[in-house]
């Protein structure tokens, strides 16, 4: 029966071409642009550590003063942690790991001639932060909690531009000249970027290149390096060393914790810290302003979509669902004006399920076409944002989740748009239709 | 015209009748919503800068450590640009229009004051205004002996207290003192505060993070910058000259040192369009949205008319037979249409209001201005008129012999 019921809809929805290729064209465009959208909002929420993101939090401290005014439209100073909390948090080794971090851009003088100096991004940490975000060593490896204390210069470059700076044999060993000092090579790792960048500040690119270097943090104060992230200061600074400074919040702080017992006992680590420094009169605020974030909820929390994007995203869901609209008052045009057909069938002996079927194979072929349209739709839309300048751009791919999203969407829109059409159709009472025969 | 048969016919159609009215009514809403959203937009990138546009250009260079002699430096540099053939003016300073690269500092009108006025930006470097094309419209620019170093007041933060002068906008001024003149009144910056001795028409904050009402909230100071503690070369040229003063003076400024990069080097006009190239492409991706929307609309309106029409053959027939004219039937289905239309675009219209309402609370739009309303219905009007007149024409050229047909 099934054989014979998409026999006849292909006949049906042979009859009026034009209507058919127009039904399909727009439940294409429907699915297609929202599914572009719902691509780009997919890879921006996209979990930057498949398997890991778990285990990492962020705890976060409120060292403001009481009477401290955040302005709603600049950076929140809580977002990042001052230097000599992050010292106290390193120093209190609570967590399986943890590490101090903040963004760093500098100029590269390359020893070959042939290269003209040029600025790289990369990261200052502590030495954990190798072991616990996974970040793989091609050659060498990463420095030891001593380099840290001794203020080592020592540099981890990135693979690209270690190629790019020694060419196929590898820099390590080799002195590279950042900025104005010299560092020893000790590691090169695999170009590490996740997406997207939950470990770096927040005025900083979310999407963006894999971090090229890494030096020990100490040895970047040491030599009071430039950061890229913001730097919020409050209360009258030391201006002698305001990156140690008690009042200037710039250093994100990760740690990895493996029990839900141990993430318990972090954030009561986190309370009475606070509350000792509060008893100490450093802190003013209560100390429950306190957080550990998880690496998701940090994400959450962070909002990186644009509101642009959102826009978009409704934008096209608005238009899908005016595309489903059209498709459902066409679809139901075109079967009660069959309502004659349906009788006859119906006076000889088919039931409604019978017609509700043969209804419902025509309506979902018009889906199942419209999702095949839409799909080549969508990576017509998705190319063109990869065409945008945004950050984000480059990351507007489908994966196999969203090629299956894709056309579950496209068989949820049809059969939305179908149901009523062929549920009205079945209720065409026979009688009256065969006598108007 | 008679109205009342055509609700019985529709009555009979309901759901059909519905279904139109509400794909109508949605299109309605988001066109009147995105063509609003297109305009604020557009209008965004028409932001006024109060730079001569066409005729600037930036060289940005980075040093490779520090240069030892920043202001000598600095000064050779601009007595070398200014040679350069085309060149009318040259400045270094601190931060250009568009570039998203700011230094900001908060304001108090009163020293006692706990919390600060406002957030206002900083530009400086030598001759910034008259370089840049600002134009003065109360009291003057700062004369030659009113510049600081800047080095220097880095070096020894007393000097602050010397910088004494500021020009501002116009806009800050009545931001600041509502329907009085700036002259000659005091801003507070921490300790320090300043005289306002000029008033320029307009001069663009670098990056408008602070959103766009405080886009013209800015402070020129008279300090000299040195080549250490500044990278942005500004150039005035003839707009035809542009590209080739652009590449002669890269090719000065590396020869002159060549110990640093040329990081960048543009027009102003390039980097005003790469500032607002995001508003332009979301008008854009708006504009394919409504055509989109439209085309959807229209098609819809078209199939759907013609099965009215296809449907409804012998009674168009018995119709004719009767005596109406083929005027008759196509008013009929125009006047259906019509209908259909006003329904939906009433509808419409509440959906919009909606829309608008939810975009206010979340992305701080403002409200939809009146006249967007009868645009947005002129519009479905047309389109649903234009798109049941193939159809209708159709119907009106039903031979009168189909009523006698059976079947």
């Amino acid at each position: 029966m099934f054989g014979y019921y998409l026999d006849l809809a292909l006949r049906s929805l042979k009859r009026n071409k034009v209507l058919t290729a127009l039904m399909v064209l727009a439940i294409g465009l429907g699915i297609g642009a929202s599914m572009t959208m719902i691509t780009v909002l997919h890879v921006m929420t996209n979990d930057p550590l498949p398997g890991r993101s778990a285990t990492l939090f962020t705890p976060h401290l409120d060292p403001l003063p009481l009477d401290y005014k955040h302005r709603s439209d600049g950076p929140d100073p809580t977002d990042n942690l001052t230097w000599p909390d992050a010292m106290a948090l390193l120093e209190a080794h609570l967590a399986t790991r943890q590490a101090a971090m903040a963004g760093g851009s500098l100029l590269v003088r390359p020893a070959r001639a042939d290269v003209r100096p040029f600025r790289v991004d990369g990261r200052y940490a502590t030495a954990d932060i190798f072991a616990m975000f996974g970040i793989s060593f091609e050659h060498g490896q990463g420095w030891s909690a001593a380099d840290d204390a001794s203020r080592t210069h020592v540099v981890v470059l990135g693979e690209t531009l270690d190629r790019k700076l020694f060419g196929n044999s590898g820099g390590i060993g080799q002195v590279v000249r950042l900025g104005e000092h010299d560092f020893r090579v000790i590691g090169v790792t695999a170009d590490w970027q996740p997406q997207p960048m939950f470990h770096a500040d927040l005025s900083a690119q979310s999407f963006g290149d894999a971090d090229q270097f890494f030096l020990p943090l100490t040895a970047a104060v040491d030599l009071k390096l430039p950061t890229n992230g913001n730097q919020s200061g409050w209360g009258k600074d030391d201006a002698a060393d305001s990156m140690t400074s008690a009042n200037m919040s710039w250093l994100q702080f990760w740690v990895q914790l493996q029990s839900p017992g141990q993430v318990q006992a972090y954030r009561q680590f986190l309370l009475d810290y606070s509350a000792q420094q509060k008893a100490l009169g450093r802190f003013q605020r209560p100390p429950t302003e306190a957080k550990l974030y998880s690496l998701m909820g940090w994400l959450a929390h962070r909002n990186l979509v644009p509101t642009d994007v959102r826009l978009q995203l409704w934008l096209a869901l608005g238009f899908l669902f005016v595309c489903i609209v059209n498709i459902m008052a066409l679809l139901l045009a075109k079967f009660l004006r069959r309502s004659g057909e349906i009788s006859v069938r119906r006076a000889l002996g088919a039931r409604r399920r019978d017609i509700f079927l043969q209804l419902g194979i025509e309506s979902a072929m018009v889906g199942v076409a419209g999702g095949l349209s839409g799909l080549l739709i969508a990576q017509l839309g998705l190319w063109s944002v990869r065409h945008r300048p945004d950050d984000y751009a480059q990351l507007a791919q489908m994966d196999t989740s969203m090629l299956l999203g894709t056309f579950a969407l496209a068989v949820a829109a049809s059969l939305l748009a179908g149901l009523l059409p062929t549920w009205r159709a079945c209720r065409v009472p026979p009688a009256l239709q065969l006598k108007a025969l | 015209m008679d109205i009342l048969p055509i609700f019985s016919t529709l009555r009979r159609h309901k759901i059909t009748a519905l279904l139109l009215v509400l794909e109508i009514a949605l299109t309605c809403a988001i066109v009147c919503n995105a063509v609003f959203l297109i305009s604020q937009r557009l209008q965004r990138t028409e932001m006024a800068s109060g730079v001569a546009e066409h005729e600037l250009l930036q060289v940005q260079v980075a040093n490779i450590g520090k240069p030892a002699n920043g202001k000598s430096r600095a000064q050779e540099d601009l007595a070398l640009l200014r040679q350069v053939p085309g060149v009318t003016a040259a400045a270094l300073v601190n931060q250009v229009p568009f570039t998203n690269s700011s230094s900001n500092t908060s304001i108090k009108l009163d020293p006692a004051q706990k919390l600060p006025t406002l957030n206002a930006t900083m530009y400086m470097g030598e001759g910034l205004i008259a370089s840049f094309g600002a134009r003065l419209v109360a009291g003057r620019d700062f004369t030659a002996d009113e510049y600081l170093d800047y080095d220097d007041m880095r070096s020894n933060p007393e000097l602050q207290n010397k910088v004494g002068s500021v020009v501002i906008t116009q806009a800050l001024g009545e931001r600041l003192w509502p329907g009085q003149s700036a002259l000659g009144r005091n801003i507070y910056m921490g300790d320090t505060s300043v005289r306002v001795i000029g008033v320029v028409q307009s001069l663009i904050r670098p990056s408008l993070f602070m959103g766009d009402d405080a886009a013209q909230w800015t402070m020129v100071f008279p300090l000299r910058l040195s080549a250490a503690s500044a990278s942005r070369y500004v150039l005035r040229t003839a707009p035809d000259q542009r590209q080739q003063v652009l590449s002669e003076a890269a090719k000065v400024l590396r020869k002159a040192d060549p110990h640093r990069i040329v990081l960048k080097k543009d027009t102003l006009d390039d980097i005003r369009g790469a500032f607002f190239q995001n508003d332009r492409a979301m008008a854009g991706i708006l504009v394919g949205v409504i055509a989109a929307l439209l085309i959807v609309t229209a098609l819809g309106i078209v199939g759907l008319a013609s099965f009215w029409v296809a449907q409804r053959r012998r009674t168009i027939g018995v119709r004719r037979a009767l005596g109406a004219t083929r005027r008759n039937i196509l008013n009929y289905f125009q006047t259906e249409n019509f209908l259909l239309a006003t329904i939906g675009i009433v509808l419409g219209m509440v959906l919009a209001y909606g829309i608008n309402l939810f975009l206010m609370t979340r992305y701080e739009l403002p409200r939809l201005p009146g006249m967007y309303f009868p645009m947005g219905a002129i519009a479905l009007w047309l389109i649903g008129q234009l798109a049941v007149l193939g159809p209708a024409l159709r119907a009106a050229a039903v031979p009168p012999v189909v009523a006698t047909r059976s079947v």
